[in-house]
């Protein structure tokens, strides 16, 4: 790791090409008012006082827009949990980028929300645990939340903002998907984004409570055909399926290092929000070393770019260069080898014992959740 | 695929969706909420002309004489580039005033 090669390499030594980023995920703090059995911030979470400031965003805007970056998503945590969160969004403005905002829309007010888009919010997507109080407010662990959420929502709406209704689903809530679509439609959303929850991190811990069946599976396939016939021309639905039960993996965010990045509270530059689940791999921070450099040359993001670093059975797969070899963190969890083929392909040695798994995790030996927490008190 | 824009509508880009330089590509983009999409210069010159005062029609009539090509033929792949953004809520659509 010491000597850099002048040709960016792989994991292995092979020679890689890195592209251009499109998009970039700001995680500008890890603070937040929910506590989402779920939640897709790392097991160990940044303090408060690590976080780096909204000039240091500003600097990072600026080199992510120049490196090609188009598109920032601004998230957390609770972006909200950020007093200058107005200047953070302003900075990216000025660097160029389209602004999307992120939010559990628990703790920004309305006059708050209008700062926001003086300062030049050109999206809002609001995350949605559950439907109507009884569940919203024990899937979050906030009670309160969901009566917050929809005034959030009517102040969004009132404002003008695009907004996208953000809809993790799970074995606790998947069949009252058709009440979320008329929610986020009653709600005036361009989009909703139904995903299913990713088994890693926080998600991981509550596996028996929260994976899905293959009858839900089937149940949300359908309830999402069917509502984008009806809803066509009015409100796109995105859906991300339980890999769990497909024949083949996701596609990791378009290639590892391909067209994303993520940077995390404290300036951590990650080829991908879970990359701290790889416990070997050593990650890069903005306050050290410029953006360009991080994208083009640290080991972390060539590791596993090109296919060139693939083992058997993706090595001769015809369908390496579509979904490359799935996603490098659920092959950490599963297979105990960030470089193995994901388990979740049926093509994958380990994935009979993965289905069996994910089978008896739905049968539902519990309802109770594991809450994110914050290691120590804040 | 069933057309979602009649010769007499408005099309116009709603907030949110904007045309942006992409200066490090050098390309256009249609900026939307999570997706940047790379135009030709098809549909750049035809998102260009968007104004929200302006049909269809009248927008593939100027398009028609400014490329010296058939009507018919931009007004049918202006149709078909249209829905297909509409569908994405990336542009909407409102009747003639
Ligand atoms: S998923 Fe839930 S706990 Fe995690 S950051 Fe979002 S709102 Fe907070
Ligand atoms: S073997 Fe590898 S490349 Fe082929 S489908 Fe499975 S994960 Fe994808």
């Amino acid at each position: 790791m010491k000597d850099r090669p002048a040709q960016p390499a792989d994991i292995d030594g092979n020679p890689v090409t890195p592209g251009l980023p499109m998009a970039m995920l700001a995680e500008i703090t890890h603070r937040c008012p929910l506590a989402c059995p779920y939640c897709s911030n790392p097991m160990e979470l940044v303090r408060a006082g690590a976080e780096i400031s909204a000039e240091d965003w500003g600097r990072v805007f600026r080199q992510a827009a120049d490196l090609g970056v188009l598109q920032v998503h601004i998230s957390g945590g609770e972006p909200g949990a950020r007093r200058d969160l107005a200047q953070i969004v302003a900075h990216a403005r000025d660097a160029g980028l389209y602004v999307n905002l992120i939010t559990s829309g628990i703790g920004i007010t309305e006059d708050r929300l209008r700062e926001l888009d003086d300062a030049g919010v050109d999206h809002v997507q609001l995350s949605l645990q559950g439907i109507r109080p009884d569940m919203a407010d024990r899937i979050s662990g906030h009670p309160g939340s969901w009566n917050k959420k929809m005034a959030f929502a009517e102040w969004v709406t009132r404002i003008g903002f695009p907004l996208t209704i953000n809809a993790v689903v799970h074995r606790q809530n998947m069949e009252r998907l058709p009440e979320m679509l008329e929610l986020a439609e009653g709600l005036g959303a361009r989009r909703i984004e139904v995903a299913t929850v990713q088994f890693h991190g926080w998600a991981d811990l509550n596996r028996d409570a929260l994976m899905p069946t293959r009858e839900q599976a089937v149940f949300a396939r359908r309830i999402v055909d069917e509502g984008r016939l009806r809803l066509r021309g009015r409100m796109v639905i995105d859906y991300v399926p339980a890999d769990h039960h497909a024949v083949y993996p996701k596609a990791c965010m378009g290639g590892w290092g391909s067209t994303g990045l993520n940077v995390g509270p404290d300036g951590t530059v990650l080829p991908c929000h879970a990359a701290q689940s790889i416990p070997w791999m050593r990650f890069e921070n903005v306050q050290d070393r410029s953006l360009s450099d991080i994208w083009h040359l640290s080991d972390s993001f060539n590791a596993f770019r090109g296919t060139a670093w693939m083992p058997e059975p993706c090595q001769s797969c015809e369908r390496k260069s579509v979904d490359f070899g799935g996603c490098r963190c659920q092959a950490m969890a599963l297979a105990g080898d960030a470089r193995a083929t994901d388990p979740v392909c049926s093509l994958s040695p380990l994935h009979a014992s993965v289905v069996e798994a994910a089978e008896a995790s739905a049968a539902g030996p519990t309802d109770s959740l594991v809450y994110r927490r914050m290691s120590r008190a804040d | 695929m069933t057309p979602l824009i009649a010769p007499a509508d408005i099309p116009y880009l709603p907030r949110g969706v904007r045309l942006q330089r992409d200066r490090v590509r050098d390309i256009t983009v249609l900026q939307a909420p999570e997706r940047a999409l790379r135009l030709d210069a098809v549909g750049e010159a035809i998102l260009s002309e968007l104004d929200g005062i302006r049909s269809m029609a009248d927008i593939s009539a100027a398009l028609a004489a400014r490329y010296d090509a058939p009507e018919a033929q931009i007004s049918a792949d202006m149709r078909d580039f249209l829905t297909g953004l509409i569908e994405r809520r990336m542009v909407f659509v409102k009747g003639a005033p």
